[in-house]
């Protein structure tokens, strides 16, 4: 549409944003400070993820956004709408397909390609940041290395729970340098992370945070050796597909609490459905 | 039968609808225009155009209607729009001792050059509602008289010519921009008022009271309060000159503040400040106490450990349309993080259980 520069943000802004993608994409996993611009939707909702996505859109990508691994969730499709409207672009639900895929809270199950950028809406980019509020601390916490604080909180969890009590944000080491919180997917998601051939951004907008994961990264979960990281999911197979490999969301489907368990990653369950795989609801 | 999330474009669709339907409400009422917004709920379109950081009475106006009156919505709209326009430079500093004031006071002097004007303030009314608005009568103009023509120069440099308030560092740096260079802590002054002036003005007043409470306080006085219209210049590259290119309202408040003096200092009085576009005189006093309170570390007082005094914890919270998001941002989907809880609540309790029957045994 005219009335709006391509992808909303005019072209010093996407400059100021690619260069912010530029250094995180040479120091992995470093937040890089970004002078966030007030977007038309709420700080919260994806602001940081909308504008490294309007910074890295030209005009033949496709684009496919999730939220929560689908396709059709509320915020997914006004974010959807929002780059139809002001880049026009075309849009997919294929994740084979997109270029670009923006994402809140999931990894897709399809394995991610060369040259695919995946774009992460972060909310709080600090992974230190329940362990000690202050900004000025955690920089420094971050230039010297000082993880001893996070080593100690996966620890204590141990000692009071048995394991460590992080289902979703499970913290990541870099490369062997920055401990990285990998925005709010669920720790099963995590193993997707490393040494993918995708390029992967984390935008968040509020805090005014850039960073990212260059193809082929190395990231760990971190963990202790007697106590290894684990990834976890519903022990069901999907109701529809029958897929056992994919994350679950449980739905609640009747009155006396009946649930059922269906893949989150809304496009993985239709395409296996369409290849004739079926589960015990499908 | 699972019935999927499907539709969701539909559904957005029609609660845009709905909502521009109960925007509208009863049809047999009269519209409200813009220009009633703005002549007639002139301080609520003042909020916005301070806390939206944009200075535009009709497109406050219109962002009020918009958001059926929730300011801090129609805040977003302007802030959001503002993102869309080009920057086409900044104005030279505004000159607020030349100020055509509609109204300034002091309630440190009784009297003093240029006098006390009380102008269009709710101080003295009594809190009563009048029925008489309701009828819709129109109000008789207030009496009128020729504008004085006495200059009015900013109260606080009479203490200032006795060396019994601190002086202001005079400085040509260029400030940094807030809206376009990320927010670093520590941060400068400059930048600490710049991001109180689009503070939320709920949260400033709170953060301010309690200054007055007893945490950090500070025992301000109103040195002047002034409210009125400045103009504006620019100075234009081609022209090599500057043009004055329009004026603003603005409330500006100065605080006089006690300083009891340091091993190096001698007693002396301090300052708060504050700045507000559009007749905004709660907000630019409890800018001006926050604003005083954060200064502990430059003039060696103590750190009482007050959450004003606390930089980092003011500065990334006053923000309300940061704050509302994320707050608000908690109404999205969150079953994949809340369905990995499950599962670690579940398998947690497991575990539990099976270590008491253990100890039973």
């Amino acid at each position: 549409m005219s009335e709006y520069t391509f992808a909303y943000l005019d072209e010093q802004t996407k400059r100021m944003i690619r260069r912010a993608l530029l250094k995180a994409v040479a120091i992995p996993g470093y937040q890089v400070p970004f002078a966030s611009r007030e977007m038309p939707m709420p700080y919260g909702w994806g602001t940081g993820g909308v504008q490294v996505t309007a910074a890295c859109l030209v005009p033949d990508d496709v684009l496919k956004v999730i939220d929560q691994g689908a396709d059709d969730t509320t915020n997914a499709v006004s974010i959807r709408k929002f780059f139809q409207r002001t880049a026009g672009v075309a849009t997919t639900e294929a994740t084979a397909v997109a270029t670009i895929i923006q994402t809140r809270h999931r990894i897709p199950e399809t394995p991610l390609t060369d040259g695919q950028i995946l774009v992460y809406q972060v909310p709080i980019p600090e992974p230190l940041r329940f362990l000690e509020p202050r900004e000025t601390e955690t920089r420094k916490m971050h230039a010297l290395q000082d993880y001893g604080l996070m080593h100690v909180k996966l620890y204590e969890d141990i000692a009071r729970h048995g394991e460590i009590a992080t289902a979703y944000a499970y913290p990541v080491a870099v490369e062997g340098r920055y401990v990285m919180d990998p925005s709010p997917i669920p720790k099963f998601d995590n193993p997707k992370l490393s040494d993918s051939p995708a390029l992967q951004l984390f935008g968040a907008g509020r805090e005014q945070r850039i960073y990212a994961l260059p193809p082929y990264t190395r990231v760990v979960s971190l963990d202790f050796e007697d106590y290894p990281f684990a990834p976890t999911k519903a022990a069901q197979n999907c109701a529809l597909c029958g897929a056992s490999e994919s994350y679950l969301d449980e739905v609640i489907i009747d009155d006396a609490g009946g649930r059922m368990y269906v893949c989150s990653d809304t496009d993985y369950c239709a395409t296996r459905r369409g290849l004739g795989h079926r589960g015990a609801e499908g | 039968m699972y019935v999927a999330v499907k539709g969701g474009e539909r559904a957005i669709e029609n609660a845009h609808a709905f909502l521009a339907d109960e925007r509208r409400g009863d049809r047999s009422v009269a519209d409200l225009s813009v220009a009633q917004i703005r002549e007639q709920l002139a301080l609520a379109v003042n909020r916005v155009m301070a806390e939206g950081s944009l200075y535009d009475p009709d497109l406050a106006a219109l962002a009020i209607k918009q958001a059926r009156g929730d300011l801090i919505e129609a805040i977003f709209l302007i802030r959001a729009y503002r993102t869309t326009l080009p920057r086409f430079g900044a104005t030279e500093p505004v000159d607020t001792g030349a100020m055509d004031c509609i109204r300034r006071i002091s309630a440190t002097f009784k009297d003093a050059p240029g006098g006390q004007v009380l102008g269009p303030t709710f101080d003295y009314t009594h809190r009563l509602l009048d029925f008489k608005l309701m009828a819709e009568r129109d109000t008789p103009p207030a009496p009128d008289a020729e504008p004085q023509a006495e200059a009015m120069p900013h109260i606080m440099e009479f203490l200032n010519k006795d060396g019994l308030i601190e002086a202001e560092a005079h400085s040509n740096s260029q400030p940094s921009d807030l809206t376009r260079v990320p927010l670093e802590l520590p941060a400068s002054r400059a930048l600490r008022l710049q991001s109180l002036a689009r503070g939320d003005e709920g949260f400033l007043l709170g953060l301010a009271y309690s200054t007055q409470r007893g945490y950090a306080r500070n025992h301000a006085f109103v040195g002047e309060l002034r409210i009125g219209t400045c103009s504006i210049a620019m100075e234009v590259p081609e022209l090599g000159f500057s043009v004055e290119i329009g004026e603003v309202t603005l409330t500006e408040c100065e605080t006089v503040n006690q300083f009891k003096g340091s091993k190096t200092e001698p007693a002396q009085f301090t300052r708060g400040y504050g700045l507000v576009f559009g007749q905004t005189e709660r907000k630019a006093i409890s800018m001006a106490l926050v604003d005083r309170a954060l200064r502990w570390r430059e003039l060696g007082e103590e750190d009482a450990g007050a959450p004003t005094q606390d930089e980092e914890f003011v500065l990334s919270h006053c923000d309300n349309i940061q704050a509302t998001g994320f707050l608000e941002h908690i109404k999205l989907p969150h079953y994949v993080d809340f369905q990995s809880e499950l599962e670690l609540v579940r398998r947690l309790r497991a575990g539990a259980s099976a270590a008491r029957s253990e100890a039973l045994e």
